[in-house]
């Protein structure tokens, strides 16, 4: 402690106004009140003590809660590789195949997004928010692991400036960047984004190439589609894939959404601190379920509606993003509206559109857009009943 | 009409140092301040200078809007020093004690024989205006206006807070002479707000010619302003007054003695006190006189309670509205990696990203650090629950900061004081100053409308 106080203490006054980097101040703060709470204490007119729970706190469970599924994507990483590459791994080799790809998406998704942050607190002359820490874990876990990294490196470049900075920082952004830089991604480049052999770390590479893995052939290159996007064309028996794979995860698709396992143990931490709404969750998984019961009642599709809540992205977006306190609604009434609609929007999306059946994305995106519409009629309804009060009096 | 009002939201401090239900000491008047910076809004106009002879009672400053509304000195003795800050802002008329206690004889007539044009004027005579308040704003009433009613909360349930029932045990009489006396200023009558808790048991519960309702709920159920939203809360265009209990019972002493006799029962408390325990002390009391409840260090002294309190320091004075003196820590030091505690048992924490609702017997050695940096406002869950009014806590906080008169208006602006939203700045974790922004939004609104 005392070390590290020193240190801080010693560097201080080259940060501070007028020293050598002074137009540094705002990163230095950043990492000063990383490794300490700071010093300072409640201002005059106001309260006088604090709880202790800060931003930092809040992000860093919402972080802890998406450990369970990067730790299983990771391992289901190698595992797929092996699989569609017909190699004989054991569960380290594995992993470490996952390690290896999935670093330098988070070096990318930090060192460029983190970089906008602390640059654009530095022009603004504000403190660095956390709120960052949260959208660039995220977006390695959504994206292709094959993704061209400098392709990465727009998307969040995307998402930091225009999705959030333009609009005045953490707090101010209408859009989750971590679903923009996706979207990006998804829009800009969709060869990269989207078909069959994309979500299987270097299938595409090897199909591009025309010769198969050095190891040996590759097994069979349809087994690289996600269980989703066979499931919409042929119901999920024909998938090949088991209710059980689905709900632990040994499918291919983005590293942290297929394990609905993992994403299960995060929703309970999530839930359980109080960090995120459990009414978001809760009404996301109604509405899903609403829709999908709809679909194989009109004959639209022949998967049960609680298995779309295995599919996709569905479980993902639910706990993790459509939660996002800044771009949700910020009504309690209107959290049920908000979340059921993510969650049939989701599956109206999967019914309706074979081209594109992952609709968690765009459902989320859309909704976050209509949020703030959400809370006008919520909070107009208060009013009204104050207006009417002052009347009957 | 007692229908028990439950309130589920809100928070009782778990905050160490409460004071024992005993009054250790009888301060005897020595140095006194009055503070003009105690009544929003109000201009003062000096009526004395340094060095005149004064008697309790006896006109210090009076409203340059307002010209009968005048302030009392509570003590008799001499103007020692008047205080004045940046462009000459009057900020304290201090009175020096000369142990004479000597007090002004006012003529008082009947309580039944006078209106509300006469119970007015008397009220402002004898500088007992000031201690009603309004709402809208929360200013000195404007002694023209028609009160839809008149409000007491006859519970405290601020952080450490002077137990009524205790503090105000001897002045029953006065305190009933003092609702008949307020009874006569609005057609609206007395509302008085008492704890659900051995509500028939209460001592107060005695009174006559009051309304009661019976309010039971952790913090800030006892706030005169959260009673007042489940009562009959307030339209535009509406006004009603507040009074605080140790006020009514100067207002009653008044009629009882002929005399403004302000002398009160405080707590002084808090985790940095000393004995904390009840003290009888002078109006403005100044905080030298309390030293010996104060232990070593680097300590904030706050007239008022630790959310809504004013630090004044050792050398301070009690504040006009105030009834309690907290003492606490200053929290001038670094916390290396804090908030990745997992769990920070030496601090207590409403989330439950904290383990700290596990500890739910602990008291806590609460201190002034911020816990954090300043933040947009990033959650929007935590500050309904601390807020036990139908209006959305959120949305009223951007309006006032966009200072949108329209939007604060229909959103409940009118409702709403500092001390109804302190506990949503307690639990922010943006740590957001809250009041700062409604006080703000209320200032706007004087000005504007």
């Amino acid at each position: 402690m005392t070390m590290a106080k020193n240190f801080f203490d010693k560097i201080r006054p080259t940060f501070s106004k007028g020293g050598k980097l002074g137009w540094l101040h705002s990163s230095f703060d950043a990492f000063e009140t990383f490794f300490f709470v700071p010093d300072r204490t409640t201002r005059k007119g106001g309260v006088h003590v604090k709880d202790c729970v800060d931003l930092k706190r809040l992000l860093i469970i919402v972080v802890m809660a998406m450990v369970p599924a990067l730790l299983f994507g990771i391992w289901n990483l190698g595992f797929q590789h092996s699989k569609v590459f017909g190699l004989d791994w054991g569960f380290w080799q594995m992993v470490w195949y996952g390690f290896v790809k999935i670093i330098p998406l988070y070096l990318v998704s930090y060192v460029v997004g983190l970089g906008i942050e602390f640059a654009s607190a530095q022009m603004k002359g504000h403190e660095v928010s956390e709120g960052y820490l949260v959208s660039g874990f995220i977006i390695p876990l959504i994206v292709p692991v094959d993704v061209p990294w400098w392709m990465l490196a727009i998307a969040v470049a995307f998402a930091v400036i225009i999705g959030k900075e333009v609009f005045g920082g953490s707090g101010m952004n209408i859009w989750n960047p971590a679903l923009l830089a996706r979207a990006f991604l998804f829009f800009s480049y969709p060869s990269k984004m989207s078909g069959d052999a994309v979500w299987v770390g270097g299938l595409s590479k090897a199909l591009a190439g025309g010769t198969p893995w050095k190891g040996g052939e590759v097994v069979d290159a349809l087994s690289g589609a996600t269980p989703l996007s066979h499931a919409s064309l042929d119901g999920l028996s024909q998938a090949g894939t088991s209710v059980m794979d689905l709900f632990v995860g040994t499918v291919p698709g983005a590293v942290g959404e297929t394990s609905v396992i993992a994403i299960l143990i995060g929703a309970l931490i999530l839930i359980c601190t109080g960090v995120a709404s459990w009414k978001i969750m809760c009404s996301s998984v109604l509405g899903a379920l609403f829709v999908g019961w709809l679909g194989t009642v009109g004959g639209v599709t022949d998967i049960p509606c609680w298995e779309q809540l295995l599919l996709g992205g569905f479980a993902f977006g639910t706990v993790f993003m459509a939660t996002d306190p800044v771009t949700s609604a910020q009504t309690e009434t209107g959290k049920w509206i908000y979340g059921f609609l993510i969650g049939a929007l989701c599956v109206t999306v999967r019914l309706f559109n074979p081209g594109y059946p992952e609709g968690m994305m765009l459902a989320i995106l859309l909704m976050n857009t209509f949020a703030p519409l959400i809370d006008h009629y919520v909070v107009n309804a208060n009013v009204n009943r104050r207006l009417k009060r002052a009347k009957t009096v | 009409m007692s229908d028990q009002i439950r309130l589920k939201k809100g928070l009782d401090l778990p905050i160490a140092g409460a004071a024992l239900c005993e009054v250790t000491k009888r301060v005897a008047p020595g140095l006194v301040a009055v503070k003009p910076t105690d009544f929003r809004g109000m201009v003062p106009r000096l009526l004395v200078k340094e060095g005149d002879s004064v008697q309790a009672g006896t006109p210090l400053f009076a409203d340059k809007k307002v010209a009968e509304m005048v302030f009392c000195s509570p003590v008799s003795g001499t103007v020692e020093a008047i205080v004045r800050g940046d462009k000459r802002k009057l900020l304290e008329v201090r009175v020096k004690a000369d142990g004479k206690n000597e007090a002004i004889h006012f003529d008082i007539p009947k309580i039944a024989s006078l209106d509300k044009q006469g119970m007015t004027s008397l009220l402002l005579k004898c500088g007992l205006w000031p201690c009603i308040k309004q709402r809208p704003y929360g200013t000195v009433a404007d002694p023209q206006a028609e009160p839809k009613s008149i409000f007491i909360s006859g519970m405290n349930t601020a952080p450490l807070g002077a137990d009524p029932e205790f503090a105000l045990k001897d002045d029953f009489n006065a305190i009933q002479a003092g609702v008949e006396a307020l009874g006569r200023l609005s057609k609206g009558g007395v509302h008085l707000s008492l704890p659900a808790r051995n509500f028939a048991g209460n001592e107060l519960h005695k009174l006559t010619g009051v309304i009661f309702h019976q309010f039971e709920g952790p913090h800030p159920a006892g706030n005169v302003g959260v009673q007042i939203n489940h009562i009959s809360p307030i339209n535009k265009g509406e006004v009603v007054w507040t009074v605080s209990l140790p006020w009514v019972a100067v207002i009653g002493r008044l009629f009882l003695k002929g005399v403004y006799d302000a002398h009160r029962t405080i707590a002084v408390a808090g985790p940095a006190a000393v004995n904390p325990s009840y003290v009888e002390v002078p109006a403005g009391v100044s905080m030298t006189d309390l030293a010996e409840y104060f232990g070593e260090g680097d300590l904030r002294i706050i007239s008022g309670d630790v959310l809504t309190g004013e630090a004044v320091g050792r050398e301070g004075f009690l504040g006009f509205y105030h009834d309690q003196v907290s003492v606490i820590k200053e929290g001038k030091y670094f916390e290396m990696f804090g908030w990745a505690n997992p769990f920070r048992a030496k601090k207590f924490s409403v989330s439950r990203a904290y383990p700290a609702f596990l500890r739910c017997k602990k008291k806590y050695d609460m201190d002034t650090n911020e816990n954090g940096g300043e933040r947009a406002f990033l959650m929007n869950d935590v500050y309904g629950k601390v807020f036990p009014m139908d209006i959305y806590p959120l949305q009223l906080f951007k309006a006032c900061l966009a200072g949108d008169l329209e939007k604060m208006e229909n959103l409940g602006m009118y409702e709403v004081l500092e001390e109804d939203v302190a506990l949503c700045e307690y639990v922010c974790p943006s740590k957001v100053e809250i009041q700062k922004i409604v006080r703000e939004g209320i200032e706007l609104m004087m000005k504007e409308l």
